[in-house]
């Protein structure tokens, strides 16, 4: 680096204290270098902001915008707490997905801190949110500021017309499914305001002309429901337990339908996010990492803004190994900045090991490589895709086996020659959302009977639901209205049925 | 291209919303958390927050996770000793990080208790709201301090109205003197000058003529010197000062036999609490007083006075003896404001009654602002209640209470607020 070095530019001032002018300055010059890498970002909307808007932006899920609920007053006093006695620093930034991007800077960073936030966050985070397959397909960035504008209204809406109370508890309810509440194979259809208002209206009138024709008793009606008895409902077993509860549970009003979907939105909005935390902060940070680092080589940074900046930047990729008291898995920022520098060292300066691994990027061009792998993968298929032999070894990554019918734990692979693949494999495996999270489906609605619902957990490796699973069954029955049934589907075909709520009738006729 | 936008002077308490919905919906746990604080402070403490802890599983927002058990396989780094294959034991109790549970540790976190700060504001909401307070009474106290303007001086700036005019030209004045006095001399020693050189010789004399110039550029000097320059200004100088400015004594009656229990004791405290509190909002500096009695009434310091278990009979008219004794002593020079507070389970001695409505009477009550007595029983009122009742009509300053639970504390003071608000 340092040979490659030439001082012919006047290096940017470095002062502790950072100016808008001086932002504005950095900001020319990473823009700059970033479109010189092929860089493609959203345009970029960066606002500085106090560490009290931090936590703020903190409680509120990191989104500008949000409704009201107690979970987030919970969380504001956490992280106030936190921070106030020392045991957590704030993240130096907050980058919201949306178009223009907004990047939160904290008005309490150094010149150099804000410069590496731009680079990693306005430009690294930017760039990735606009390329991934995922974020193109699950999110919707020139609507979302739009889409949390409207929910906050209209839930302010409901809450005058309903009560908090009544809003209150439904968003408990909605917020306990908030993660099942995605077609991980379906994809979404894209958000506008305009059409939201009017959808929103159109469904809520049409709704209410179905319940409506409940109250007609025309003989023709009977003959049409004895034919629906003998079908099975769901046909098929759905995963997507929030959408069916929004368009099947019997009891919801139609005001009530929209807040489900409201949340299952919002839910479906971070669902990329949860499956790309790899990928997404390792190009960051090597983004960061490589702008800032050829700004320094075209000699527009000072010594002293390099030592600041590699300290941060040191710390930010530190990983502990697995013995030492602050280990806390794998640290996704060190595992992606490694691999997208190792991905570049394939393309670059392929050793023979590398030839074997990847044949197809082994000498390639590797910003072409670059945009194929940040656009086409999630963390799970890019670590089963590109993890190479030598970041194993760098890690001394090992796979342990934890089966509690054995008394004792099994290293089933680790860094050698015969334990890359299993290694990678494992690895991925442990980025799996399918795997990581219980399976369940929405098995069956007894039409016939007490129009209870049947939730099923297909088993997998024998892990069973966390205790916390008997109170989000309060929940559902609650949206449902009638009884919920949870089962487990043992691997071995036994079903047994672990949780039974029954809806108190008389709360809901309330309703 | 790019937007750099400052927001750090918009609008803060984006998330005020938040936490009042979140201290609506633990209110249970709030109002439990200041009872035990309560308990546990002096009843002069009631300018701070306090800390309140929820335990974690209260507010937990349940999702649906994996829990322990089944078959996991994770992948750790920094391997130093295994190879494929070990077989290893399983880790004690999560001991160190790298523990072999990968879910574990995710289900695991956070089961300590949720702990938060409420403000002095939130706090005293929430005792007031124990205590069933009207909402302008809780204003009134829960105001931090009143204050009054007051002369102070002067000083050199202000507004045009507060212009003290003397005193601006006393310094224009003073002014004036001041920069002109090195011409004066000057002018005065020209003067000599041409006194003697005018004895020898013509008025027209070349010498003469150029004193007389001189003294004609000092005295346009001398009348350069501005008449009033801003300078001088002088401004009648207003401050605020807190308003209350005397000072009070409180006297803590409590009985502490065998009779009164530990719930009866926290309801007085309370009841001592309030009327301090009361008191601070009128008064600058406040004494407090506490004594304590069963057949014996002796002055003790506040731990002693709630914490301490005696048991025995009882004889009021010992801290009614002692509170005369002290009042006299101490508090009768005309600086004090007495207020006098008892809380007892009415459960006296049955001759000893009379005596004590016969000292509050003759030797108390006519030197106390205002004498509260309730009595803590959940059942009739007992012997000494009859006989303060007789009190009532005669003494104005004089209120008394029968209390069970908290809500009924409040009645007491009303008499006393209607005085203060009035």
């Amino acid at each position: 680096m340092s040979a490659k070095r030439q001082k012919r530019k006047q290096p940017l001032p470095a002062p502790g204290e950072w100016t808008f002018e001086l932002i504005e300055a950095y900001h020319v010059e990473i823009d700059r270098v970033a479109r010189s890498y092929g860089l493609d970002t959203y345009p970029n909307q960066i606002e500085l902001i106090t560490s009290e808007q931090m936590m703020d932006a903190y409680s509120s899920v990191g989104m500008p915008v949000n409704y009201h609920h107690w979970s987030f007053g919970k969380s504001f006093l956490q992280t106030e707490k936190g921070y106030r006695c020392g045991q957590m620093g704030l993240a130096y930034e907050i980058v919201i997905n949306s178009n223009p991007c907004i990047a939160y800077l904290m008005e309490e960073n150094t010149m150099t801190m804000q410069a590496l936030v731009i680079a990693h966050a306005a430009y690294g985070h930017n760039s990735f949110f606009k390329g991934n397959y995922l974020f193109r397909q699950w999110t919707n960035a020139d609507a979302i500021v739009d889409y949390l504008l409207f929910a906050r209204n209209y839930l302010s809406e409901c809450e005058e017309r309903y009560g908090e109370e009544e809003v209150e508890l439904l968003l408990d309810s909605c917020h306990a499914l908030m993660n099942v509440g995605v077609d991980r194979y379906k994809r979404p259809a894209k958000l506008s305001l305009t059409k939201e208002l009017t959808r929103q209206r159109e469904r809520a009138e049409y709704l209410q002309s179905q319940v409506n024709d409940l109250w007609r008793t025309l003989p023709t009606q009977q003959i049409k429901t004895q034919a629906v008895e003998t079908r099975r409902f769901p046909p098929e077993p759905q995963e997507n337990l929030l959408y069916f509860i929004e368009k099947n549970a019997p009891l919801l009003e139609p005001w009530q339908r929209e807040v489900v979907r409201i949340v299952r939105k919002i839910g479906q909005y971070f669902f990329p996010q949860r499956q790309t935390q790899v990928m997404n902060e390792g190009w960051a940070t090597y983004w960061h990492y490589t702008l800032i680092n050829t700004l320094f080589d075209e000699g527009l940074l000072t010594d002293s803004f390099m030592m600041e900046f590699l300290h941060s930047h040191t710390n930010v990729v530190y990983q502990p190994a697995y013995n030492e008291p602050w280990y806390r898995g794998l640290n996704p920022y060190a595992l992606g900045f490694a691999m997208w520098q190792d991905i570049r060292r394939i393309c670059e300066h392929p050793t023979d090991e590398d030839r074997y691994w990847f044949p197809d990027i082994a000498g390639s061009n590797w910003r072409e490589t670059f945009d194929f792998a940040m656009r086409n993968f999630k963390d799970e298929s890019f670590i089963a895709q590109f993890l190479s032999p030598k970041v194993m070894r760098d890690f001394r990554l090992f796979a342990i086996l934890d089966d509690d019918h054995e008394g004792k734990l099994k290293v089933s692979a680790i860094h050698d020659e015969a334990g890359y693949r299993k290694v990678r494999e494992i690895l991925s495996d442990n980025y799996n959302l399918g795997s990581r999270e219980p399976n369940l489906q929405v098995w069956n609605v007894d039409l016939r009977g007490d129009r209870s619902l049947t939730l099923r957990h297909q088993a997998y490796l024998r892990r069973p639901l966390s205790d916390a699973a008997d109170e989000v069954i309060k929940h559902v029955a609650r949206l449902w209205g009638f009884a919920v049934k949870m089962e487990v589907a043992h691997e071995d075909g036994r079903i047994e049925v672990l949780y039974e709520r029954h809806q108190d009738r008389r709360k809901t006729d309330k309703n | 291209m790019v937007r750099i936008i400052d927001r750090r002077f918009d609008s803060k308490n984006k998330s005020a919303v938040n936490r009042q919905r979140f201290m609506r919906r633990f209110k249970g746990q709030i109002r439990e958390a200041v009872a035990d604080a309560i308990a546990g402070r002096s009843i002069k403490d009631l300018d701070n927050g306090e800390s309140v802890s929820i335990p974690s599983k209260d507010l937990s927002e349940p999702q649906f996770h994996h829990g322990k058990g089944g078959i996991w396989e994770t992948v750790f780094t920094g391997n130093d000793q295994f190879s494929s294959g070990d077989q290893i034991n399983r880790p004690q109790g999560g001991g160190g990080g790298g523990s072999g549970k990968g879910k574990a540790s995710k289900d695991g976190e956070g089961e300590d208790d949720f702990v938060f700060n409420l403000s002095r504001e939130e706090f005293l909401d929430v005792f007031f709201d124990d205590l069933a307070l009207p909402n302008l009474v809780k204003t009134q106290l829960a105001r931090i301090q009143e204050y009054k303007n007051q002369r102070a001086g002067f000083t050199n700036d202000g507004t045009p109205a507060n212009i003290n005019v003397v005193r601006s030209l006393r310094g224009a004045l003073g002014r004036r003197l001041a920069l002109a006095s090195p011409y004066q001399g000057r002018l005065r020693e020209l003067q000599k000058q041409i006194a003697e050189l005018l004895e020898t010789r013509p008025e027209d004399d070349p010498e003469i003529i150029r004193l007389k110039d001189e003294i004609g550029i000092l005295r346009a000097k001398i009348e350069a010197i501005p008449f009033i320059d801003s300078f001088d200004l002088r401004y009648n100088n207003r401050i605020k000062i807190p308003k209350p400015t005397t000072q009070a004594v409180m006297f803590c009656i409590m009985d502490v036999s065998g009779s009164m229990d530990e719930g009866k004791k926290a309801t007085a405290k309370r009841f001592f609490m309030l009327l301090y509190l009361f008191l601070t909002r009128t008064y600058e500096h406040i004494e407090v007083v506490f004594i304590r009695h069963h057949t014996v009434a002796k002055e003790v310091n506040e731990e002693d006075f709630f914490h301490s278990r005696e048991s025995g009979g009882t004889v009021v008219s010992s801290a009614i003896e002692l509170m005369k004794e002290i009042l006299h002593q101490r508090y009768l020079n005309g600086a004090w404001n007495v207020y006098g507070a008892q809380a007892s389970d009415g459960d006296n001695w049955e001759n000893d009654s009379p005596h004590c409505r016969e000292l509050l009477s003759t030797a108390i009550l006519p030197f106390l602002q205002y004498f509260a007595y309730i009595e803590i029983t959940p059942g009739e009122p007992q012997n000494l209640w009859r006989e303060y009742e007789k009190l009532v009509g005669a003494h104005a300053n004089f209120a008394m209470q029968h209390i069970e639970g908290l809500p009924d504390i409040y009645p007491v003071f009303r008499e006393l607020f209607k005085k203060k608000l009035a």
